[in-house]
């Protein structure tokens, strides 16, 4: 079984963030970056299936510059086999669509069985990649799946929806899953395996090698929301603070009477 | 503008969201056409076309067979837009007919300025505005960005359509959610756990502070996602939707899906080490502290 796990570094959601020069992304210096969250999920789901299913070939592909690496390695320190790095100093800039393409573009050869990614990244979370990426392909594909299972080519899943239900979904392979927080718990890499994933193939692929398309949209601006008025600020030691809330709490609601 | 509004139907009833698509077409002062997959009992209050294919004839949840009749009222409707909520549905089939139509997909948008459609970056820490180079444009809106100022009403033109389109999937239905543990709905106090507690063990103090304050903890996504508390503790979109008289937010920085299930809350306290979070915004208090400090001494004193 060959499958394809596709993966995105995204900064830390808790940075403070700075609009860039251009003013149409984030500032990249200064960021503590990470595989975003949603593609960790993928990644271990595809592992696991690895896991399952006996002579089975698992890739992981990231796009973006030199520090995705970084990423890279950690798929392959949690199980992958082998990394494809799509090398791309501007990937900030491209669309989904863009983005899409070119996965589609290096996959489409490939004959994967599967291919997972995440519902959505943590920053711009379009949610449109994973379905792109198996709608060029012409591949179906389920999202947001928070139960995922795999017997003779057939796909049984769980589609989470609003209010905590879920829908049943099957179909059989090859398919696209999109990936939900929550679908398995992923695995932290063990220093052996970080030793291990040192020795994996991580094979470098210039964007313009896979990029055939022009993009659709692009971010005009992007800034800071504006402050809503929200509410009092309270800063200082823990005993203080208590008390001013305790007035408050006092003053404001009724749960204290 | 002409728009195309792409309604939902689930488990046989009309999706309330529905009408927030109406009322951004409305804001937007175009003219629109809805589509359905949905059944004669449960016409949405609109005036206006309805194409609409029958739900117990192409299933609720059937993308490649919504993708192909939803192209086919494209094809003849020709809208410049076509509008879809932000929801399990919107996401799974925006893609599918953005692709197909080689137009630009917007998700998520949240507001439209001066014709622009603005989304949010980074847990909207963030925002951006977006420029589509194609002339036919798809969005998903933001669950409760667009409101209704008035009760829906009107009564549908309906335009029955069909397809042959074979699916490419088997939907089998719908698993309820849990039933059973904690009605967050009926408390008068909610103290809700986030990511930031740290670890598991810190759900005490919560559970703590709850108890002082005579209410039930809750917590947010990542907290019952991590097996530290149960998912009937969870608040937001895919858990409860609370409105007590006071919601303490701990450690939680106040992703929208969590936002949207308690922001109804009479007031609201967060406890948050991040000044910027998000949750700030809907916080009539934000106290600045570690929480692993601040609540045993807030509970202490309440005792």
């Amino acid at each position: 079984m060959k499958i394809l796990v596709c993966v995105k570094q995204v900064p830390d959601m808790e940075s403070k963030f700075k609009v860039n020069g251009d003013g149409n992304w984030y500032e990249d210096n200064d960021l503590a970056w990470r595989m975003n969250e949603y593609d960790e999920y993928a990644v271990e789901q595809a592992v696991q299936l690895k896991e399952q299913e006996s002579d089975t070939d698992l890739t992981v592909l990231s796009i973006g510059s030199n520090r995705v690496k970084e990423t890279i390695k950690k798929s392959l320190a949690m199980g992958c086999d082998r990394g494809v790095h799509v090398t791309d100093d501007s990937s900030h800039l491209k669309d989904p669509f863009a983005i899409a393409s070119i996965i589609a573009e290096f996959a489409k050869d490939k004959n994967f069985d599967l291919i997972f990614t995440g519902m959505q990244s943590q920053d711009r979370s379009s949610a449109q990649v994973g379905v792109l990426v198996a709608e060029l392909l012409g591949l179906p594909s389920i999202t947001t799946v928070v139960d995922f299972a795999f017997a003779d080519g057939q796909i049984s899943a769980k589609r989470e929806l609003e209010g905590g239900v879920k829908a049943l979904v099957k179909t059989k392979t090859p398919a696209l899953v999109t990936c939900q927080l929550g679908l398995n718990t992923p695995r932290y890499p063990t220093l052996p395996n970080i030793m291990k994933a040192k020795k994996k193939d991580l094979l470098s692929l210039p964007v313009v090698e896979l990029l055939k398309v022009e993009g659709r949209q692009e971010t005009a601006t992007l800034s800071f929301p504006e402050k809503k008025g929200g509410g009092l600020i309270l800063e200082g030691d823990a005993s203080d603070l208590a008390d001013q809330l305790i007035k408050i709490l006092k003053e404001k609601t009724g749960v204290l009477a | 503008m002409k728009t195309l509004l792409v309604a939902e139907h689930r488990d046989g009833n009309l999706l309330n969201s529905t009408y927030e698509l109406v009322a951004f077409a409305q804001q937007l002062g175009a003219e629109s056409a809805m589509f359905l997959v949905g059944n004669a009992g449960t016409f949405p209050q609109y005036d206006g076309t309805l194409y609409l294919a029958d739900s117990d004839k192409y299933g609720e949840f059937n993308p490649a067979v919504h993708k192909q009749l939803l192209l086919d009222v494209i094809a003849k409707e020709q809208p410049e837009l076509v509008v879809f909520s932000h929801s399990s549905y919107g996401w799974d089939l925006a893609p599918r007919i953005a692709l197909a139509l080689g137009a630009a997909q917007v998700s998520e948008v949240v507001e439209i300025i001066d014709g622009v459609p603005v989304a949010p970056v980074c847990n909207a820490k963030l925002r951006r505005t977006v420029k589509s180079k194609t002339a036919q444009q798809v969005f998903t809106l933001q669950a409760g960005a667009f409101g209704l100022n008035e009760e829906p009403s009107g009564t549908p033109t309906v335009v029955t359509i069909d397809t042959e389109t074979a699916a490419q999937l088997e939907f089998g239905g719908y698993e309820e959610a849990e039933a059973g543990g904690v009605d967050l709905t009926k408390a008068e106090v909610i103290v809700s756990a986030g990511r930031g507690i740290g670890k598991p063990e810190n759900l005490g103090i919560i559970e703590n502070l709850a108890k002082a304050l005579k209410g039930e903890y809750g917590a947010s996504r990542p907290v019952v996602d991590s097996e530290w508390a149960d998912h009937s503790r969870q608040v937001g979109t895919t858990g409860q939707t609370v409105s007590p008289k006071l919601y303490v937010a701990c450690g939680i920085s106040g992703a929208i899906q969590h936002l949207a299930g308690m922001k109804k809350s009479e007031f609201v306290v967060a406890i948050n080490t991040d000044k910027d979070a998000p949750i700030g915004e809907v916080a009539d208090v934000l106290v600045v502290a570690d929480l692993k400090q601040f609540i045993p001494t807030l509970t202490e004193k309440l005792s």
